[in-house]
């Protein structure tokens, strides 16, 4: 051994160099603040070496980024915590480097001779947060998309070369794949080169000056081994502590009840794919930088100029005060401005940080109580002059106090849009990763088909826009005392568990006549108002039943599956009732039965089946539904693409895939108040429908979750959409 | 022996200016190929020039709310990414149909501040984007004292039939005109 040693020696030096290395003589001895700059070094290389495995999973394309961190996330055993570990680490790298800084300038290290070596800090600070930056977009997810839009958007700004700046950094004028494969040249090659290039750069200036300490030591000297590197070890150690508890997600704990159990739960969060057309109101900066967002809104009114000055000249000033220390510093008043400087800037940090943070999260503690007495006026007198000057009489006093509480108000209603947005966000978030996780799994058009294919997201938002205007969606008990505002209002039928059995033991009963059912409408003083109040209201309620089972089975709803299978013996005697020419074939058409009644009443043959309930939506005015009576009902063939009808029609019929295992159905409530923002992304018609009850393959299917639908294609009964489809922007759906 | 102690002659003089600077032309050239190859393809997105926006059809007339409240669409686009062509939702638009007019105006909702997307507050009748607070009055106005250096972005829009069609366009943020992204 020794020998082996010996020669080695004898050719490279080595001995020599180890013992320089490790006995370097530390004055003063070991210290705990000398221990950052390690910390640093430790840090970079938990990410060398996890960016490195997560390099050799990822893939930058728009199709392929999301998919193969997603895959990281959630289909390799611990990638998890590989990918938790290196964004965690990232940002206690920002951390770290706030105190090495802060740790150099009170000690006064950039002072003669060590300047070069301090400004190789800050180079090495550039780096570090550009890293941040370009990590941050690589899942390609909703999060780090519009982020990063707003970052390179304000890279434009800068004058003259803004736009060319932008258009390298992006790769282009939109934002798609080679802002993916440029990003990730950055992130994984130009950025960590760079940061070793100076990083050896600065370690060797470092070792050329020695530890800077302070005059006269207090202590005795000792070498850097053993003394010194445990103290930097054990602060290792604890920054190693501090992100694998971060791994852990304890924030989120409270509000979860309790810590999930290790796996993909936990670690760094991936969000919903990207989609430009996707409103993401929760969009926000990392933690880090939301100092510079925070900031942004202080130029107000400012105009380009403020913008300019808020992007760029102010943070480059401030930069430039930073390399200018070390000169400011020869002098000793220099080096007490430098430390006020460093903490004013410091503490500007912290204070634009939490000022962001309550601004966005105040709603959470504060009760809507509050300001129920300022709301209504608020409403009605908004910042309009006028009626301010009107209501208080020209008081200025109370118009003071208005606006300040109006101001306050607003700030309430925003912070609890952004949390609402947040919450919107995670469930987009759940929803993608639960249809990855589906056994059809991701197409190769990537995820974003998945959600845009998917009735669970798309239908809410396409009901709000185009439906919600007429048709009330709410859960209401029939013996309810009363109805929901949203539901007395609307002109039309609640939607909410169509074609069920409780849907339809309401609509033949009294509340056909009511807002639930056809109160507001033409057909409260048709004739099946007239049947079912007096005639039905005679029948033996088990009769009712009867019938409202075996409609309700037509439907073939995913989520009455079992009930039908088990009620075939009434479902069959039901049936019956209904073909009866006496009872609902008389105006009806129903199988054979009652052939000549197509026009006359809507047709119950397969009532409210997929095939059905498209038809109706396409066009209400077929000779299969409405042809004579139709009340307002637009035909949506002419305004939708079919599938976007079908997007409704699926979610109505509560027909999307759940995973198993979970609760299935009517969670999904659709929030009248979506109305003002929906985002309807209608996708292309000829991608893959993996969410899609006809596109899964039945075998694979969990037992709970979707019907085989064996609608046959062709029973659409509406000719409008089909035309409408060869035309060139069908299915730019409206 | 020490090169230094060898007195240079004239010969050795000129024989090393000769070496020196050949090196120097050999070596600049060896740096110059890749590093202009490898420009010349980093700069790239700079020759690059989007081609002028279409028309592309977003709703039809009917489907926008008649009391003047604007509604947002997605839009639905032929776009070029890099080797991909396809056809998908490239953005999203608030289209408006002022009270009593036959044509609405539209507007990007993309934040002419820095590019988040605007939302509408049907509370208040004004956009607001959930970035920086900037505010617009439903025909896209800024409501002072908002951070964004101008109005929100109205695009080309015609009805041609029933149908709504779009000049969906990207344009700069930050600045106070409106100068097509390329
Ligand atoms: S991006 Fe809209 S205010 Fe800044």
């Amino acid at each position: 051994m020794n020998a082996l040693v010996n020669w080695l020696d004898s050719r490279t030096g080595i001995r020599s160099l180890i013992h320089e290395a490790l006995y370097e003589r530390i004055p003063g001895g070991s210290r705990w603040r000398y221990v950052w700059g390690s910390t640093l070094v430790f840090a970079f290389f938990t990410q060398v070496i996890t960016g490195i495995v997560l390099w050799m999973y990822y893939s930058p394309s728009t199709q392929t980024a999301w998919e193969s961190v997603y895959y990281i996330q959630h289909e390799t055993a611990g990638g998890w915590l590989l990918r938790g570990v290196h964004h965690f680490m990232a940002q206690a790298m920002v951390v770290l480097l706030a105190l090495h800084l802060m740790q150099v300038v009170i000690d006064g290290a950039y002072r003669a001779p060590r300047e070069v070596n301090f400004w190789l800090g800050l180079i090495l600070m550039q780096i570090v947060l550009g890293l941040s930056l370009t990590g941050y977009l690589l899942p390609w997810d909703q999060k780090g998309y519009w982020a990063t839009r707003v970052a390179t958007n304000l890279l434009s700004v800068v004058p003259g070369v803004g736009p060319s700046l932008q258009s390298l950094v992006v790769g282009g004028a939109e934002y798609g794949h080679h802002t993916l494969t440029r990003f990730f040249a950055l992130h994984a090659g130009v950025l960590p080169g760079a940061l070793i290039f100076f990083l050896v750069l600065h370690v060797a200036l470092f070792r050329r000056h020695g530890i800077c300490y302070r005059l006269p030591p207090k202590f005795a000297d000792t070498s850097f081994w053993p003394d010194q590197v445990l103290k930097d070890a054990v602060a290792c150690l604890a920054v190693l502590i501090v992100v694998l508890v971060m791994c852990l997600r304890p924030a989120e704990w409270f509000s979860s009840g309790g810590m999930p159990p290790l796996g993909p739960e936990l670690g760094a969060e991936l969000s919903a794919p990207a989609d430009p057309a996707n409103q993401y109101s929760a969009a926000r900066p990392e933690w880090y930088f939301l100092f510079l967002f925070q900031f942004l809104k202080f130029f107000e009114g400012g105009g380009e100029y403020g913008e300019l000055m808020g992007a760029v000249v102010v943070p480059s000033l401030v930069m430039l005060l930073l390399f200018l220390m070390p000169i400011l510093g020869r002098w000793n008043l220099g080096h007490r401005f430098n430390i006020g400087m460093l903490m004013i800037l410091l503490g500007g940090v912290l204070y634009l940080t939490v000022d962001a943070y309550y601004e966005d999260h105040q709603a959470a503690w504060a009760s809507a109580e509050d300001y129920e007495e300022i709301k209504p006026l608020v409403e009605e007198l908004g910042s309009d002059e006028e009626k301010i000057q009107a209501h208080f009489d020209g008081d200025a006093g109370k118009i003071e106090q208005y606006r300040r509480q109006r101001e306050a108000y607003q700030r309430y209603r925003k912070s609890q849009e952004y949390l609402r947005s947040v919450e919107k966000a995670e469930q987009e978030a759940q929803r993608a990763i639960d249809l990855a996780s589906a056994p059809a799994g991701i197409p190769t058009s990537g995820a974003i088909t998945l959600l845009r294919n998917d009735p669970k997201t798309q239908g809410p938002k396409l009901f709000g826009t185009h439906c919600a205007s007429c048709h009330s969606y709410e859960e209401v008990a029939l013996d309810a005392e009363s109805l929901p505002p949203a539901v007395e209002d609307a002109t039309a039928p609640n939607l909410h568990g169509f074609a069920s059995r409780a849907w339809l033991s309401g609509l033949l009963s009294e509340h056909f006549t009511g807002p639930l059912y056809f109160g507001n409408t033409a057909h409260a003083e048709g004739e099946m108002a007239g049947f079912v109040v007096d005639t039905l209201s005679e029948w033996k309620p088990a009769d009712v039943e009867k019938v409202v089972m075996a409609l309700s089975a037509e439907a073939q709803l995913p989520t009455q599956q079992q009930a039908d299978a088990d009620d075939a013996e009434q479902i069959e005697a039901g049936r019956a009732l209904i073909a009866n020419e006496e009872n609902c074939a008389m105006c009806h058409k129903f199988g054979d039965a009652g052939d000549y009644n197509l026009g006359v009443a809507p047709d119950l043959t397969g009532y409210g089946s997929r095939a059905w309930l498209i038809g109706m939506i396409s066009n209400p005015n077929h000779q299969r539904f409405y042809p004579d009576t139709n009340d307002r009902m637009p035909a949506f063939g002419e305004r939708l693409s079919p599938h976007a009808i079908e997007m409704i029609a699926d979610w109505l019929r509560g027909e999307w895939y759940e995973p198993s295992g979970a609760e299935r159905a009517d969670t999904d409530t659709f929030e009248a108040d979506d109305e003002a923002s929906p985002a309807e992304a209608d996708a292309a018609e000829d991608s893959p429908a993996a969410g899609d009850a006809d596109s899964e393959p039945a075998d694979s299917e969990p037992a709970d979750s979707e019907p085989a639908d064996s609608e046959p294609a062709d029973s659409e009964p509406t000719g409008a959409d089909a035309e409408d489809s060869e035309s060139e922007d069908s299915d730019a759906s409206s | 022996m020490s090169y230094e102690s060898q007195t240079p002659d004239q010969t050795s003089d000129r024989r090393g200016f000769f070496a020196a600077a050949s090196a120097i032309v050999i070596g600049g050239f060896l740096a110059i190929v890749p590093t202009a190859a490898a420009l010349a393809v980093f700069l790239n997105p700079l020759r690059k020039r989007a081609g002028e926006a279409k028309f592309v059809r977003v709703t039809t007339l009917d489907a926008l709310p008649t009391d003047g409240t604007p509604r947002e669409f997605p839009v639905i686009a032929n776009r070029v990414d890099a080797w991909n062509r396809s056809r998908e939702p490239v953005g999203a638009v608030y289209l408006r149909l002022p009270q009593g007019a036959d044509k609405p105006d539209c507007l990007s909702a993309t934040c002419p501040h820095a590019g988040c997307f605007v939302a509408f507050d049907g509370p208040s009748d004004e956009f607001k984007c959930p970035c920086h607070n900037s505010a617009f009055a439903v025909d896209g106005a800024i409501i002072p004292p908002s951070p964004s250096p101008r109005p929100m972005d109205s695009l080309a829009c015609k009805v041609e039939g029933n149908d709504v069609l779009v000049k969906f366009e990207d344009f700069y943020t930050g600045r106070s005109d409106k100068v097509v992204k390329q």
